[in-house]
């Protein structure tokens, strides 16, 4: 090989040639990505077709030739808004216009709302403290949240200490649906991880009924528990005691919850090595200190997609409550398009209930999914 | 696992003559003793408590001993859908079955939509196709994000109310319509001589899986190879549709006839029942389609590099190498997926349709016993609940893996 400094091409010695233009750039991709094969293009046809059925309807539909303004009589306070308002053949969202108020506060007067909205501020400002990572006093948030919040706001939406009290007859709407999935997540969590160190415990009797409960409980819809929690329960409270509805469903909700929850967590003190064990116990500790200081962390840490899941699931099934009478946020849109105002609007009302719903479940969701991704490290092409 | 057991408090534990003297509640094992009677004695008393209230209230509602002899009283209501006959005599019992076999049927076809959508989904996700992929993302993060009662209610009343009316019907090939009364299906009618055709399917189906068992045997002994797939596909299609022929048409259709208010004949599905099986199918279509991409991610690249190193072609290394393995990860959440389309299907009181939930809603309400309903929908829902799981124990201590 001693001819290879004759050969008048040296490398680097002339510019490099472009990359073909086939391989690289938009077309490239494109031939990558969508038309690789001619079943690839076939297939690529019909996702064009199938998006060219349903994206242009709906965004006309939705957008386009959509009713957003209320009429100048209404504006000026001369007559109700009506379906009979929207003309152009569109989306009618006057009518979510014009009930966003009902939507979102249910029955709650107008002169207290503002207890309402204070209440939520102070749980999305915690809710963010407690999940961004440039803010450290994650310990003072968690117990603010956990301890001294739940009080402020029962204090703030039920009244007392100088509010005038409002009945929970008068909750209801988006307010109710949070309220009920905030409770169920706030005490589902705790209850849950009792029950999974009850289902792994040596003590059998503790053993037997952690899994008769949970057993029991996902074995039955939700909604059969909420039947029982509403025709079943006053028939065994103490003569004159009168649960109220809202608390009743929240009992059948948590305790619902909890069993979903107790087996995500066990799925998290599974993946432990038993090493964890072994040293937590070869350091002297007992038993709650053990899994106080060693295993739980760990687990929930695993645990995380799982746990918050479940709180998309909680959110969710709190949409059932209208069978007991409740008007969720589900319920109250379903009522308003029932009015005989507003007869028509029920596509209109649905899609924008869906919309709400679908922000909330798929933030929750998104955010699962970063922790996944941020503990799943190895294995991965 | 031996958590709390030898987990000494203290280290005099190790020492035994110290041991003896531990006062008791140092003592790990006698205090497991303490903490359980203590938690049987809460909850005993806990019980004791509710029933002591129940009863008095009993007494003093003078409301009748509980009994299911309720259910042979005469319902009085009527259910829109039955599968079993019923009058107007009818005993809440024979509804209660009836709804218990709506709920059944209603699940059974909504399991049917949700597997093979899902399927399709789940598999376009994972194409290389981008387009399709994201479609199939978005179709699985748009329904996975909404409650499936919202969904229920909004093809219930969003969409089949929608629907033209019977006289303009959509109709396909004239034989299928569909308006806001339902959809009208064909109904076929079996004639003389039906049992031979069925009986050829059922012997061609056997054929079929002796020659395939032959097939395998002789590869495995000689290492020839059989066109099992050809010769099977021909023999239950060629057989059968001989003695179809030869019976001459042993299956007669009934069209849907259009009548003066609506459609008379073959087969209706009500809009209430279509709207549920299309509700919950769509949804559940959503999470099998996560469970098979999961289960076809978590066979690692390194199973089918190596099947492509030993020469397998890609179908054979999908088909024999990654399937296997994907299976034994998406059949159990696929059972409890099943399981979740019967629970799910409770919501049906919400649009109509009469399941087990909403008969025993109105029973509930018509005869005002409470505890007896609860009883007979936990003990529905628990034995359904307890077949699948008890299925699923059995599939899963076959197909796990067997380590250490």
């Amino acid at each position: 090989m001693t001819d290879t400094t004759e050969n008048p091409i040296v490398p680097g010695t002339r510019p490099d040639l472009p990359p073909p233009v086939t391989e690289s750039g938009v077309i490239g991709w494109l031939r990558h990505n969508l038309f690789s094969s001619w079943w690839d293009t076939l297939l690529t046809l019909f996702a064009i077709y199938l998006v060219y059925l349903i994206l242009p309807p709906f965004i006309s539909w939705a957008f386009i030739n959509a009713d957003w303004q209320f009429l100048p009589a209404v504006e000026l306070g001369e007559k109700a808004p009506e379906y009979s308002d929207c003309t152009s053949g569109g989306a009618c969202w006057i009518f979510v216009r014009a009930r966003f108020g009902q939507f979102f506060y249910g029955f709650y007067p107008d002169a207290e709302r503002w207890r309402v909205n204070l209440v939520l501020i102070m749980l999305v400002g915690s809710i963010y403290g407690l999940l961004s990572e440039r803010i450290k006093q994650k310990k003072l948030i968690a117990w603010f949240f956990f301890a001294i919040f739940p009080i402020i706001a029962f204090l703030l939406l039920y009244g007392g200490l100088g509010l005038p009290v409002v009945p929970t007859q008068q909750w209801g709407g988006f307010m109710l649906t949070l309220t009920l999935a905030g409770i169920g997540i706030v005490f589902s969590l705790p209850l849950g991880i009792l029950l999974a160190l009850g289902r792994r415990s040596q003590l059998p009797i503790v053993h037997l009924l952690c899994v008769l409960f949970i057993e029991f409980a996902r074995g039955v819809p939700l909604i059969t528990i909420l039947f029982m929690a509403n025709v079943m329960l006053p028939l065994f409270l103490p003569q004159g005691v009168d649960f109220n509805i809202l608390l009743r469903v929240l009992i059948g909700v948590t305790l619902f919850a909890s069993a979903y929850m107790a087996e995500v967590i066990r799925g998290g003190l599974q993946a432990l090595p038993k090493g964890q064990y072994e040293g937590a116990m070869a350091m002297g500790l007992g038993y709650w200190s053990m899994m106080r200081l060693i295993i739980m962390p760990q687990a929930l840490r695993v645990a995380i997609p799982g746990i918050v899941n479940n709180f998309i699931s909680l959110t969710q099934d709190t949409t059932l409550v209208a069978i007991v009478g409740l008007y969720d946020f589900l319920n109250i849109v379903r009522a308003g398009s029932r009015d005989s105002n507003w007869i028509g609007t029920e596509i209109e009302g649905y899609v924008f209930c869906a919309f709400v719903y679908w922000v909330f479940c798929f933030a929750m969701s998104r955010y699962s999914m970063r922790i996944e991704r941020k503990l799943h490290t190895g294995h991965k092409r | 696992m031996a958590l709390a057991k030898g987990a000494p408090e203290s280290g005099a534990a190790a020492d035994p003559v110290a041991s003896q003297a531990v006062v008791f509640w140092r003592d790990e094992r006698k205090r497991g003793i303490l903490a359980q009677v203590v938690v049987i004695a809460l909850l005993a008393g806990f019980f004791w408590f509710l029933l002591r209230n129940f009863l008095i209230k009993q007494e003093l509602s003078g409301a009748p001993p509980l009994s299911l002899y309720f259910l042979q009283d005469v319902a009085g209501f009527q259910l829109s859908f039955s599968l079993i006959p019923l009058t107007l005599d009818s005993p809440i019992g024979r509804l209660i079955a009836a709804g218990a076999l709506n709920t059944l049927l209603a699940a059974f076809f909504a399991g049917i939509i949700a597997t093979f959508l899902g399927l399709i989904v789940g598999i376009a996700r994972l194409s290389k196709n981008w387009l399709i992929s994201r479609i199939a993302a978005t179709y699985i993060e748009i329904i996975r994000n909404i409650p499936l009662l919202l969904q229920l209610v909004f093809w219930y009343g969003g969409v089949l109310t929608a629907l033209p009316k019977p006289k303009d019907s959509i109709s396909i090939l004239e034989m299928v319509f569909l308006n806001i009364k339902g959809l009208f299906l064909p109904m076929p009618i079996f004639q003389e001589g039906v049992g031979w055709f069925f009986m050829s399917i059922a012997v061609c189906i056997g054929l079929a899986i002796a020659i395939a068992r032959w097939a395998r045997n002789r590869q495995m002994a000689t290492g020839q190879q059989f066109p099992t797939v050809i010769v099977n596909t021909a023999v239950i299609i060629l057989l059968p549709s001989f003695v179809f022929v030869m019976l001459h048409d042993p299956i007669g259709w009934e069209y849907p006839i259009k009548g003066a208010f609506n459609f008379k004949g073959g087969l209706t599905v009500q809009p209430e029942m279509t709207a549920l099986i299309i509700g919950i199918g769509i949804s559940t279509a959503a999470y099998v389609a996560e469970i098979v991409r999961a289960g076809i991610n978590s066979v690692s690249h390194g199973q089918s590099e190596a099947a492509h190193a030993l020469g397998l072609k890609s179908s054979w290394t999908l088909r024999l190498v990654v399937l296997p393995q994907a299976l034994r990860v998406i059949i159990p959440p696929m059972i409890s997926q099943y399981l979740n389309v019967v629970k799910n299907s409770t919501l049906a009181g919400f649009i109509g349709y009469a399941d087990l939930f909403a008969v025993i809603g109105t029973s509930q309400n018509q005869t005002g016993r409470a505890v007896e309903c609860v009883i007979i929908l936990m003990v529905f829902y628990l034995t359904i609940s307890l077949i699948i799981s008890t299925v699923m124990n059995v599939y899963n201590k076959r197909a796990a893996l067997v380590e250490r």
